[in-house]
């Protein structure tokens, strides 16, 4: 068995966490609003599991402490920036904290839709320090991989509006109203998010994969990218070949 | 790096700190009445009490949800949403706005929990710096025979049971203050606390807060902040006490 060396904080090292015991892996697709990451999780998923790996997926706004807040709260017409900000830092930590650190422990594939990097993004799309966020989010486990499913603001219009038919208020960024209508304040907002991930790319190390090709072509990309990846070889995977052999 | 943004506006911001049972509730509530008494506009906010975000803090409170890291979050979360929606616009209108607790109180509480002191202090960054800070100081023993005596059960966080530094609600309870009280004393000096003596009357106590608002903010008072006109009243309403 090959030993890897134990994940790592960014920053600031949550208490109470020994990365030695850590044995999962940790990937992390990130990428701006309807870019469609959701459905190459769900791909991913699927394949990892086949290839009998244990998988955990996570996404944003899905802990158990303040998922329920977080919607709520968005629901009003109160929510400021920074109040945004932290309580979407809340809800990763509970779900690092209470998922993600016990999945890799237990040697799981964990796979997350959005990471501390969209909560940095949005917060600097709006305006906010971005020192202050990459310090408040240091508590964050170094992933093994961030693939960043990256595009333009035209193509994420056209899925938007081809695929939902409809513009969402928070992906408009209409809190802040960076235009006069929907279309004009979501171009506008997207276009600061996605210059926000880009400046991300070299620091954080992202992979970078086009998302305007096709889903099977870019689920064979992240396919070919994770394999790369010092994944361990699952327990499964050796009796089937022997099967196949005789 | 400064530690909180400055207060450039025509409000003032004075907020109180201490452990509990410091009876530091009492004397800004006594002092808000004061000042507004005195035709000034005056707010209220206390710690914990965001209409956003409270909810999410009380599940995980009684389901015994958080760990010292999300405790710390969900405080400042809330902090944050009071700051956004009611501290600043307020003092930027020209209100004194008065805080039961400020980010004084994440800073003993959370390291006390073990939560990284820099971090702490980063989180609170965005945070107005208050013009005035009263630190209500008391042994530990006045403040447990204060608290102990008067109120229901301890709860779990208030007494750090999630720290299992005891298995006595009470004695825990006793080493949790103990080690919030060091927090407290450690900053006082680094953070300007106006020190009280919380061991005073009642009315000594309230006297020196009045003398060291005054002397703090001086012409400033008047010239800057909102008031009532001559006549106390506004359009035929009484102004509204606000509080969150």
């Amino acid at each position: 068995m090959v030993k890897h060396p134990p994940l790592q904080f960014y920053n600031e090292p949550l208490p109470g966490v020994d990365t030695s015991e850590l044995q999962g892996k940790l990937i992390v697709i990130e990428g701006p609003d309807a870019v469609g990451r959701s459905t190459q999780i769900m791909l991913l998923r699927q394949w990892l599991e086949q290839e009998g790996h244990a998988v955990l997926d996570t996404g944003m706004a899905r802990s158990a402490l303040a998922g329920k807040g977080i919607k709520m709260a968005k629901e009003g017409n109160t929510l400021g920036p920074i109040t945004m900000t932290l309580f979407y830092t809340t809800d990763f930590a509970d779900r690092l904290e209470n998922e993600i650190i016990p999945a890799l422990r237990a040697g799981f594939v964990v796979l997350i839709d959005r990471y501390i990097f969209s909560i940095m993004a949005r917060a600097v799309a709006r305006g906010e320090d971005r020192k202050w966020i990459e310090q408040v989010a240091g508590f964050a486990l170094v992933p093994h991989a961030v693939f960043y499913l990256r595009t333009d603001v035209e193509h994420l219009v056209q899925r938007v509006v081809l695929g939902r038919g409809a513009f969402d208020y928070w992906e408009s960024g209409m809190d802040l109203r960076f235009g006069p209508d929907m279309y004009e304040s979501f171009v506008k907002y997207q276009t600061r998010l996605i210059k926000a991930l880009d400046s991300m790319v070299q620091p954080y190390h992202f992979s970078v994969i086009d998302a305007g090709q096709p889903i099977p072509q870019i689920f064979r990309e992240l396919q070919k990218r994770i394999t790369r990846l010092p994944l361990e070889r699952s327990p499964r995977r050796a009796p089937r070949a022997r099967r196949a052999k005789a | 790096m400064p530690l909180f943004v400055p207060n450039r506006h025509r409000g003032k911001l004075i907020v109180v700190e201490g452990i509990d049972g410091s009876g530091k509730s009492t004397q800004i509530s006594l002092l808000s009445h004061w000042l507004r008494s005195q035709g000034y506009a005056v707010a209220f906010s206390e710690w914990n009490s965001s209409p956003l975000v409270k909810q999410t803090t009380r599940r995980g409170k009684k389901k015994e949800m958080f760990t010292p890291t999300t405790f710390s979050l969900i405080h400042a979360t809330d902090f944050a949403d009071r700051m956004e929606s009611y501290i600043l616009p307020l003092v930027k209108s020209g209100a004194i706005v008065c805080a039961d607790r400020y980010a004084y109180t994440a800073f003993a509480r959370d390291v006390a929990r073990g939560v990284a002191r820099r971090w702490v202090r980063n989180l609170y960054r965005f945070a107005m710096h208050p013009d005035l800070r009263f630190y209500f100081r008391v042994s530990l023993d006045v403040a447990l025979g204060r608290i102990l005596g008067g109120r229901d059960a301890l709860k779990y966080y208030e007494a750090g049971l999630d720290l299992g530094l005891a298995r006595d609600v009470e004695e825990s309870f006793r080493i949790f203050q103990g080690r919030i009280l060091d927090e407290y004393e450690a900053m006082a000096e680094e953070m300007g606390f106006h020190i009280i003596d919380a061991t005073l009357s009642i009315e000594e106590q309230q006297g020196r807060m009045r003398e060291v608002v005054l002397k703090t903010f001086g012409p400033s008072l008047k010239n800057g902040v909102l008031r009532l006109p001559a006549g106390g009243e506004l359009h035929g309403q009484t102004p509204a006490a606000t509080v969150l």
